[in-house]
């Protein structure tokens, strides 16, 4: 039988949300590589290690983890459900007149950032957890170097960007439909959401580009 | 004019149709859509075949009787428009077209173009009603209550239960029907008291009924030929949040 979809929902719009803002925390973090070489070098390294000796940051990671996996398994869930919904399929398919392209995608888009997450796990996370790194002058883990030398590849940026728009339209329509599933249904709300929504996923989707980009033009 | 139709054909009680193709000529372009099978109908008749079984009642956007997938759209090229009150004049003439039936695990083909949409008679039978007798009309002015609010839930009650939402929407959703029912009562005083109860009630017989889940993509709304606002749906997670934190 078909489940309810709408606490399957509110768990997706919950996680999707704490991703949302983890985000915003993420990339703060993150324009320290913007900073001059070895300035940024230092407190970036500093501020890594900060982050991964943090109990409530530990906490954070977790939930982190949960959260994404959680919003991808009822991803896949409620997209089971919706083929059954379905039933047979129209010969003639024209229903993408009337709603936008990447509000139909989610769970494209969401791939990508899946497949996208692993590479960036992989590269970072996985390096500076279960990796013996060289330390810097400091005696810190140096993953600024690590960063470095991954965005000093064309190959690696143009990846991230591809990836990063696919997050962009991910948030695009993911920041407001969140709100509808929580029921923000005033009218004015509508709207302050609609454009919160296009700030936030330009500044958010601008930042996480800008990044690899400037490490490689400053560094080749 | 002259057209080219592809249209879904499928034997009541059979699992499955395919589409036939079937030519038209001397076509009037003030006929509206369904005047148009009609006329098709009557060559078919005179051919011996079966005719095109669709539904109808109106035949002036009233009723929600009517409706198919046209090109690939509910109801047609035009927004907020039923079958019936789409005209010939919205297509060229040498123009091909393609009709199917609305298309939802929840809506069977009963024959050809009609479907069975019983499964929304049960969601309002589910608790889209008042359940205590409310008697004559009183009078008008001893209900306190302002102009804009019943505004509103006039707004919500002119769904005509047509289907185009569910059609149209990529996860067969019942949400803006069902979201459309739970505001009209929920804004009425005469419904608000049960309002925790109804949204619970209706929102498991949505699911029961194999409706999918609303991506939000607001397809529905345009396709609405009542245009209900797509914020029906979040006025309906909204008493269905409050329900399940508050209600029992
Ligand atoms: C940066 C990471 C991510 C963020 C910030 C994010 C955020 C969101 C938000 C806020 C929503 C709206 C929820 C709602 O409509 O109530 C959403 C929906 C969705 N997300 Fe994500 N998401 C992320 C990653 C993913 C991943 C990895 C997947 C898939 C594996 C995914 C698949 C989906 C799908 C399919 C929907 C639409 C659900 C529906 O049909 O209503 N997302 N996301
Ligand atoms: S026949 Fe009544 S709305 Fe079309």
């Amino acid at each position: 039988m078909q489940q309810n979809t709408l606490p399957q929902k509110l768990w997706m719009s919950a996680t999707g949300l704490f991703l949302c803002v983890f985000l915003v925390i993420h990339l703060l973090g993150n324009l320290q590589l913007l900073l001059p070489a070895a300035d940024a070098k230092e407190q970036f390294n500093w501020y890594s290690r900060l982050l991964s000796g943090n109990i409530i940051i530990k906490v954070i990671a977790w939930v982190l983890y949960c959260s994404i996996i959680g919003h991808a398994v009822y991803a896949l869930l409620l997209t089971l459900q919706s083929r059954r919904a379905n039933g047979t399929r129209y010969v003639y398919d024209k229903r993408g007149a009337s709603s936008k392209w990447y509000s139909r995608n989610m769970g494209l888009l969401g791939t990508i950032i899946l497949i996208f997450l692993v590479i960036h796990f992989k590269d970072f996370w996985y390096r500076y957890k279960f990796t013996d790194l060289p330390l810097d002058a400091r005696g810190q883990p140096d993953l600024y170097t690590v960063v470095v030398f991954a965005f000093a590849q064309w190959w690696y940026v143009l990846l991230y960007v591809v990836c990063m728009f696919a997050m962009g339209f991910h948030l695009l329509h993911g920041f407001f439909s969140a709100a509808r599933t929580l029921g923000l249904y005033h009218p004015k709300f509508t709207r302050w959401v609609k454009v919160s929504g296009w700030l936030y996923t330009v500044v958010i989707t601008g930042g996480f580009i800008i990044i690899p980009i400037y490490v490689y033009f400053t560094n080749s | 004019m002259k057209l080219t139709l592809h249209i879904w054909r499928q034997e009541q009680g059979a699992s499955t149709g395919a589409m036939h193709t079937y030519a038209l000529t001397d076509i009037p372009e003030d006929m509206s859509f369904l005047e148009m099978l009609d006329l098709l109908n009557e060559q078919l008749m005179k051919q011996g075949e079966r005719v095109i079984e669709f539904d109808s009642d109106c035949r002036e956007g009233i009723c929600g009787q009517c409706g198919m997938m046209i090109n690939g759209r509910a109801h047609g090229p035009l927004k907020h428009t039923t079958t019936c009150q789409l005209y010939m004049r919205s297509f060229k003439d040498g123009d091909t077209i393609y009709a199917e039936p609305f298309r939802a695990a929840a809506f069977p083909v009963v024959c050809d173009l009609k479907i069975d949409r019983s499964a929304f008679d049960r969601i309002i039978g589910a608790g889209g009603y008042v359940s205590v007798s409310t008697g004559q009309a009183p009078e008008a002015n001893s209900i306190p209550y302002a102009h804009e609010t019943a505004e509103a839930a006039f707004d919500a009650a002119a769904c005509i239960g047509c289907g185009a939402c569910v059609a149209t929407c990529k996860n067969s959703s019942a949400a803006l029907f069902t979201g459309a029912k739970i505001t009209h009562m929920a804004l009425l005083p005469q419904g608000q008291t049960e309002t925790a109860a109804r949204t619970q009630k209706m929102v498991a017989q949505m699911h029961k009924e194999h409706f999918g889940h609303c991506t939000n993509t607001e397809a529905c709304e345009v396709e609405c030929p009542q245009q209900i606002s797509v914020l029906h749906i979040a006025r309906m997670n909204y008493e269905y949040n409050k329900a399940s934190l508050l209600h029992k």
